[in-house]
Formats: C-alpha cells, sequence, structure tokens
C-alpha cells in the first residue's frame, strides 16, 4: 500500500491521472515520486506536493493506494485505472475515475463532478455527496458510462447517467434535474427524491425515483403500475407507476416512479383503464 | 538570399515528365533555377529519398463560418488529439475538425503546400479568410459558392449570360474567390423552404429554373471569363442511392461546351455521387459507369472523397443531405441557413467496417481511383473532413499502390459488401509517378497554378521529400513503409525555405492566398437596382459586402483576361 498525503490545502486544481495502482505498480520507488502532475500552470513532481508513504514494497496491479487529507482540488484520480483499489480519505476532485476500466475506488468525504465518465467496468462508492454528471460522457460525445457501478450514499447533482449505455449507477440520497437524460441503456435507482426532468431524451434503460418528483415530461406515457422492480437480481418495493419514453424520441425507456410518494401524479392512474 | 542544393533525390516530376530520375535541385529566392553556386549553398543530402513537388489539395474545409462551427460542435472529437505549445509552433487540437494552426502544421508535415478551401458562401467570406490568414505553412484559396445564389439565378433564367458573368466577376473580386463552385444546384435555394431538386431537370421553386440550366449558364461564365479552374460541381442528389444516374447526366449536359479536349467541369467527391441501387440495402458500386463515361470523354476530372473507416464530421453546403445524415444517425446536427446565397449542414458520423453501406463505399472511392485509366484527370482527396481527415492520406496512398493493402482491408470489411465490391478484380497498382500526378501535378494542372505542383525552372521552391528509396522497397508489398514514409516528410521544403524535417516544424511561415481578378474590357459596375436589393434582401449592405485587398495579410491576386 501507498499512502499519500498532501502537503498543503492545494488552491489550483492538480491534474493527477498518474495517480493509479496500473503506473504506480510498473515504476520503482524513486521514479513515482517523480511522476508528473499539472498544478494550474506549473509542472511539478509527485513528492512535491504529496509526502509519499511506502508500506510495502511488493507493488503488484492490485495494490492499493489511500489519499489521507483534503484532495478536493485533485483531479482524474484513478483516470483509466483497471485494477486494484484506490482509498480517498476526505474529498475527491473532479473526474473521479474518468474512464475506468477495472477495480475499486472508495471516498469517504465528497466527490467532484464527473465521476465516473465514461468508465466501463470497476466499482466507485462515494460515501458523501457527488456532484453533476455522474457516470456522464465526455461533453459532446454519446458514449457514457458503458458497464461498471457507482454508488453514492449521499446526494448526487445534475444529469446522472448522462448518455449512459450500460451499467448501474445508485444514489442512496436525492438528485437534481435530468437524471438518465440521453440515457440509452443500463440502470440508474434513486432512492431519495429527484428534482424532476427524469429521462429526458432517453431511449433504452430503467431509471427507479423511490422518493418525490415534481412532474413527470409530456413525452412519457404511463404504461402500467408494478408492485415492485427488480434491479441487479434485488427486489425494490413499490408500488411504482411505469412510464415508457421519451416518445419524441422514438424511445423505449422505462421510468418507475413511487406511487405512494407522488399521489400528484394519480391523474395519470385514469389513462390505464 | 537563400540558396539551397537537394541533392541526389530520385524525383518525380510529372508535369515535367520527370519520373524517378536521379538529380539536383537547385534553389535561390524561392524559386527552382538552373543552377546555385555549390559553395555557397545550404545542401540536403537526398539520397536514398524521393523528391516530389509540393502536394497541392484540391478540395478540403479547413476555413470559414462552418468548418468553426463543426469545432464547436465537436469537443470529444479534440480532447483525444491534443497538440501542446513548443518553442516556435502553437498549441491546437485535431482530429476530424483540427483548429487553423494545427491543419498547417499537419499538411506541411504530410508535404503538402497548397490548399483549396472548397465552400465560402460570400456572406461569410470575411470570416473564411481571417481563419485562412491564420492557417500556416500553406498557400490557399476559396471557391464562393454562387449555384444557388439569386442573382445568378435570375441571370440565367432571363438568359443573361454576359451580365451574369460580369456579376460573377464582381463576387470573385469582393470576396477574394479563385473558382465558382456549385452545390447542389438549385436544391439548396429549395432547402430554404423545406424542399430540394430531384434530378438535373426538376424546376427549382420560384425560379423557374432547372439545375441543367444552372450548370451550363455558370459553365458558359467560366469560359468568358477564362477562370483558371473549372466549375467545381458539387452533384444533385448526393448521398442518395441510384444517384450514379445524376452524376453521369450532370457530365453529359456539359459535354458541347467542351473544346480543345480541356476540362470544363470538375466532379468533387465523385463517391459520393456514384452510388447504384433503389435504396441502402440493394446500394452497389456505380463506378464502373462512371468510370468508363469519364474514359470516353475528355471534358471531365474528378477527384476521390475516399472514405477511411473512422471517427469522422460531415459538413456540406448542402443541407437537405445533412438533414437526411441527421435522420439516419440521429446524431447531432447543425442547420443553416445563408440568407439568399447558400445554406449548409455539419452531422458528426462514424465509418464503420462492418456497416454494409460504409464498406461499400470505401470500395466505389478506390474502384474509381483504379478504373480511371487517366491519373491526370482523377484526384486524391478525402472531401475533408467528410469521408475522412486529410491526415489519412498516406492511407489511401497505400491502398492505391498495393492490392496486398487493399485485400488485408478487405477482409476486415463486411462480409456482403466484400462480395459486391470489384476490386478484387483490379489488378492496377498505381507507381510513385501516377501517385505524384494525383497528389500534385494533376490538381495543380486543373487548378492551372502554374507555379505550382512541377519541379521545372521558375516554378515555387515547394518541395517534399519522402524518406523512402524506390530502388530498394516494392510499394506492392512493402505498404506499411509507403504510408510510414508519407505520413512524415523527411523534409518539406515551402518558397525555398526548409519548414519541416522528420515530421517536426522546424520554421513557420505564412503563406499566399491566391483569388482571380478578372479583367473586364469595361470596369465592373454594380446596378444601382442592385444595391437597393442588397439593401432590402441582405444582412450585410453592399458598401460593406467586398473585402478589400488590404485585409489578405498575404494576398496574391491572379489577373484573367476575360471575354465580356
Amino acid at each position: 500500500m501507498i499512502t499519500l498525503y498532501p502537503k498543503r490545502l492545494f488552491k489550483a486544481p492538480l491534474d493527477a491521472q498518474c495517480i493509479t495502482p496500473d503506473i504506480f505498480s510498473e515504476k520503482s520507488v524513486s521514479k513515482i515520486a517523480e511522476l508528473q502532475i499539472w498544478e494550474g500552470n506549473r509542472k511539478r513532481n509527485l513528492n512535491q506536493l504529496f509526502k509519499i508513504e511506502y508500506n510495502t514494497k511488493n507493488q503488484s496491479k492490485e495494490m492499493t493506494i489511500q489519499i489521507l487529507g483534503d484532495a478536493r482540488k485533485v483531479r482524474r484520480i484513478g483516470a483509466k485505472m483497471s485494477s486494484g483499489k484506490i482509498i480517498i480519505d476526505g474529498d475527491a476532485g473532479m473526474h473521479l475515475g474518468e474512464e475506468m476500466q477495472g477495480g475499486t475506488i472508495v471516498v469517504t468525504g465528497r466527490a467532484g463532478s464527473w465521476t465516473g465518465c465514461m468508465m466501463k467496468k470497476g466499482l466507485i462508492q462515494i460515501k458523501g455527496d457527488a456532484g453533476d454528471y455522474i457516470g456522464a460522457a465526455y461533453r459532446g460525445s454519446s458514449h457514457g458510462m458503458n458497464g461498471g457501478k457507482i454508488v453514492v450514499h449521499g446526494n448526487a447533482g445534475n444529469e446522472v447517467g448522462c448518455f449512459m449505455r450500460s451499467g448501474l449507477i445508485r444514489i442512496d440520497g436525492n438528485v437534481g434535474q435530468f437524471v438518465g437524460i440521453h440515457m440509452r441503456n443500463g440502470t440508474i435507482t434513486v432512492q431519495g427524491s429527484s428534482k424532476g426532468r427524469d429521462g429526458a431524451q432517453m431511449n433504452g434503460g430503467k431509471i427507479v425515483v423511490c422518493g418525490h418528483t415534481p412532474s413527470i415530461l409530456p413525452t412519457f406515457t404511463i404504461d402500467s403500475i408494478k408492485p415492485k422492480v427488480k434491479i441487479n437480481g434485488e427486489d425494490v418495493k413499490g408500488p411504482f407507476y411505469k412510464f415508457a419514453g421519451d416518445l419524441a424520441e422514438g424511445g423505449n425507456g422505462k421510468l418507475f416512479v413511487s406511487q405512494i410518494q407522488n399521489p400528484h401524479l394519480k391523474f395519470y392512474e385514469k389513462y390505464l383503464e | 538570399m537563400t540558396q539551397l542544393i537537394v541533392k541526389n533525390g530520385f524525383v518525380y516530376d510529372p508535369l515535367n515528365r520527370v519520373d524517378g530520375e536521379k538529380m539536383d535541385l537547385a534553389i535561390s529566392d524561392g524559386k527552382i533555377v538552373g543552377k546555385v553556386d555549390e559553395k555557397k549553398a545550404n545542401a540536403i543530402d537526398a539520397s536514398g529519398m524521393i523528391v516530389m513537388p509540393g502536394g497541392v489539395d484540391i478540395h478540403c474545409h479547413i476555413a470559414g463560418a462552418e468548418v468553426n462551427t463543426g469545432r464547436l460542435l465537436r469537443p470529444e472529437d479534440h480532447f483525444r488529439d491534443v497538440e501542446a505549445k513548443t518553442a516556435i509552433t502553437r498549441s491546437g487540437v485535431g482530429y476530424s475538425v483540427p483548429s487553423t494552426f494545427t491543419t498547417g502544421y499537419r499538411y506541411a508535415k504530410m508535404g503538402y503546400t497548397t490548399i483549396m478551401n472548397p465552400s465560402m458562401p460570400p456572406l461569410e467570406a470575411r470570416h473564411t479568410h481571417e481563419e485562412l490568414d491564420d492557417t500556416p505553412m500553406v498557400d490557399k484559396a476559396s471557391y464562393p459558392l454562387l449555384g444557388d445564389w439569386w442573382f445568378v439565378l435570375e441571370y440565367l433564367r432571363d438568359g443573361m449570360i454576359k451580365e451574369c458573368a460580369t456579376h460573377v466577376a464582381w463576387i470573385m473580386v469582393a470576396t477574394k474567390g479563385y473558382a465558382i463552385k456549385i452545390v447542389n444546384p438549385g436544391g439548396l435555394e429549395a432547402w430554404g423552404f423545406g424542399q430540394n431538386v430531384r434530378n438535373i431537370d426538376d424546376p427549382v421553386p420560384r425560379f423557374n429554373i432547372t439545375p441543367k440550366e444552372i450548370i451550363r449558364g455558370l459553365c458558359k461564365v467560366n469560359k468568358l471569363l477564362h477562370m483558371p479552374h473549372t466549375i467545381h460541381v458539387h452533384t444533385n442528389n448526393l448521398g442518395k442511392a441510384g444517384n450514379y444516374a445524376t452524376a453521369l447526366d450532370t457530365m453529359k449536359c456539359v459535354e458541347n461546351l467542351a473544346s480543345e479536349d480541356k476540362p470544363v467541369i470538375h466532379i468533387t467527391h465523385c463517391q459520393f455521387s456514384a452510388f447504384k441501387g433503389s435504396n441502402w440495402r440493394t446500394l452497389t458500386s456505380g463506378a464502373e459507369e462512371i468510370a468508363k463515361y469519364v474514359n470516353h470523354h475528355r471534358h471531365v476530372t474528378l477527384d476521390l472523397g475516399q472514405v477511411v473507416f473512422t471517427d469522422t464530421t460531415t459538413m456540406t453546403a448542402d443541407g437537405p443531405f445533412q438533414y437526411g445524415l441527421y435522420q439516419l444517425t440521429s446524431n447531432k446536427w447543425v442547420n443553416h441557413d445563408v440568407e439568399t446565397e447558400t445554406s449548409s449542414g455539419i452531422v458528426p458520423f462514424r465509418y464503420r467496417r462492418k456497416s454494409y453501406v460504409h464498406a461499400i463505399q470505401w470500395s466505389i472511392g478506390l474502384e474509381l481511383a483504379l478504373l480511371v485509366k487517366d491519373p491526370w484527370r482523377i484526384y486524391l482527396t478525402t472531401d475533408h473532413p467528410n469521408a475522412a481527415p486529410f491526415i489519412t492520406y498516406p492511407r489511401i496512398i497505400s491502398w492505391l499502390m498495393s492490392r496486398n493493402a487493399r485485400d488485408l482491408t478487405m477482409k476486415r470489411i463486411s462480409k456482403r459488401a466484400r462480395h459486391k465490391s470489384l476490386l478484387p478484380s483490379i489488378k492496377r497498382e498505381y507507381s510513385f509517378y501516377e501517385i505524384a500526378i494525383v497528389t500534385r501535378a494533376g490538381q495543380a494542372k486543373s487548378l492551372n497554378l502554374t507555379q505550382k505542383g512541377h519541379l521545372g525552372i521558375g516554378a515555387d521552391a515547394d518541395i517534399a521529400i519522402y524518406n523512402i528509396n524506390p530502388e530498394l522497397v516494392d510499394p506492392s508489398r512493402k505498404h506499411k513503409a509507403v504510408r510510414k514514409a508519407f505520413e512524415n516528410t523527411a523534409y518539406t521544403i515551402k518558397n525555398g525555405e526548409i519548414v519541416a524535417k522528420d515530421g517536426k516544424i522546424v520554421k513557420p511561415v505564412r503563406g499566399k492566398t491566391f483569388w482571380v481578378n478578372p479583367q473586364l474590357s469595361s470596369p465592373i459596375e454594380v446596378a444601382d437596382d442592385m444595391k437597393r436589393r442588397f439593401r432590402e434582401y441582405w444582412t450585410v449592405e453592399y458598401e460593406n459586402y467586398s473585402i478589400p485587398e488590404g485585409f489578405l495579410t498575404a494576398s496574391a491576386p491572379i489577373s484573367v483576361k476575360a471575354e465580356v
């Protein structure tokens, strides 16, 4: 295990895509200290920014990297990693686990926006809140999260799972607007409530909102009322209104919204008769 | 006064009929000369290397409002292809719609020194020239879009060819243009109202003129003005199954305007106009029919628009065609109406090996290149970025030069397309001499750029030196070596200076902007009636419309004596 302690409070953003088990395992101890990181517009070595503690001499791809301290400004931690584990004891910056291909990332604090964007495999676990665009695509691209799992125990921001193609996102808290926007496939579950416009332009996949949502987009149509929904083999108890959409795109995505938490959606029931 | 000698290279200079001869080239003051003082001149040892004139690209979208909108549309295209700043070059991004500086650098690294930007809505000319000014390393020019310009349509409808010629001469000077570009004649005007034209005899709504009359009219205008290039035509029905018939009709309609074996029409990105069949499922290649026609008629030149399997951005002035693509891909789409002049559209697109249609398109391009016998009348382009970005040229060169390279790609494409393709039956392989024709000499000849595309005495000293030995390397078997050699030059010389070496820019330079200045018998005057209509129909007033020559940083007007 390698532990990194930030030497000071970072003010400028750090581009730290070199902090991954894949890169660390290939390098000797002294070479790791010399890895380059941009701090704002300055090029620095890893050991200028972090105190590095080596707890083992055997490095393998399955190694663990721990960051203890405030990493709010540290971006792209674990980018493209394919195995091993990164534990961030504190907050993490933007683009955490970008294009991740395997392994595990655990954040005990909060995570920034774009967490797990374009990821293909692996697990990201956020114990606190997360920012916007969780598991999204790069700006302009239509290839979002394409496998793997993201679990956020707190709340998440807007556009969770934008252009998602496969995989699972679970948010235990609440989400902002546009959860599952442009979604093509995969599953998003929200235990808390949503701020609305769920599944805009989705044409595949499944979104489950267990809490309150202000309204359903007019391009969705009610399909039925289901007593429960199955997610990854587990049953989530309902009952749920099941909507189909986004019909403006000819989509066949499924949107499940809790019946009990949303009495204002009762008028849809008359269309089921 | 800089002097250079390029020594012992294998020189390919088709315009002067030099085919791989070992010889020295002397350069003085940016021109090729007969002799320089060997003691004073710097020498480049090109032994074991190929020396060709600097590449000329007749058709590639590198600047203008449309290209710039393409850049804005595609951040995901840029972020994986970033060029860092160096001590002498600027930073930039690729891939399919590179930033202006990166465009210039990448062309220079491939040995290209003259680039034609083929679609400039006259209203956006100012923007286009600003971007061209910022495209370093290459000389360039731009073709204004005239096939749907209201006044042109009105003049041609009324049969006023001479008045139309005067008007076109004014546009060339006002927009600093180089050739008459016609895109989907009549169709773009119709597209402004959500319609299109179906074939070259289908009248344009509200104008009572057919695309055929537009093409013939502008062809006559082109002859009257003695423009250096022919009319540059993007056919009707582009990108639709069965459109090879339209392409043939377009070539046939100007057959009787040709004289002295000189070309009068250039059909651009012909691959997109050579589809046979009634729908996408029954699509096959119409390359054979087109090649047969071109082989028997000397008034046509073509460029390829070769597809390479990659992710790219399509952008044309052909609004209705782009709308069709948008419906096909349900990708993002930009649609634009340029007032009374033209339209445009942009859709990101990925050509996939395993897609039947895309694989057939790939095959059509190569079939055209190999079936047209005369390399002087077919040019290598990808219609950058429509069929592929220009950095894929080396790949296409290796396909043209090697049957093995074609077979290797053939194995990986859609099975159905492989069975329908004509390529397995074609044995022809290009030689280095023919490659020099299709990538520079032929294009320079077609554009009538007398200083470019050859290495005769008096020509501009634009030279590309590729590190490959034609005596030792058999391009048919060593196609990878060919591809690698054409990706980065050993030396690129622009105006007598070494600007790129071993794939690195060593000296950034500025290129000239060519434009045509027709000399009429009386000075060009614009009627008061027209000025009034400018006020009524355009957002830009007549007084502000023309670009003064001083606006171009390095203006290079070409005077032509017109017959009107």
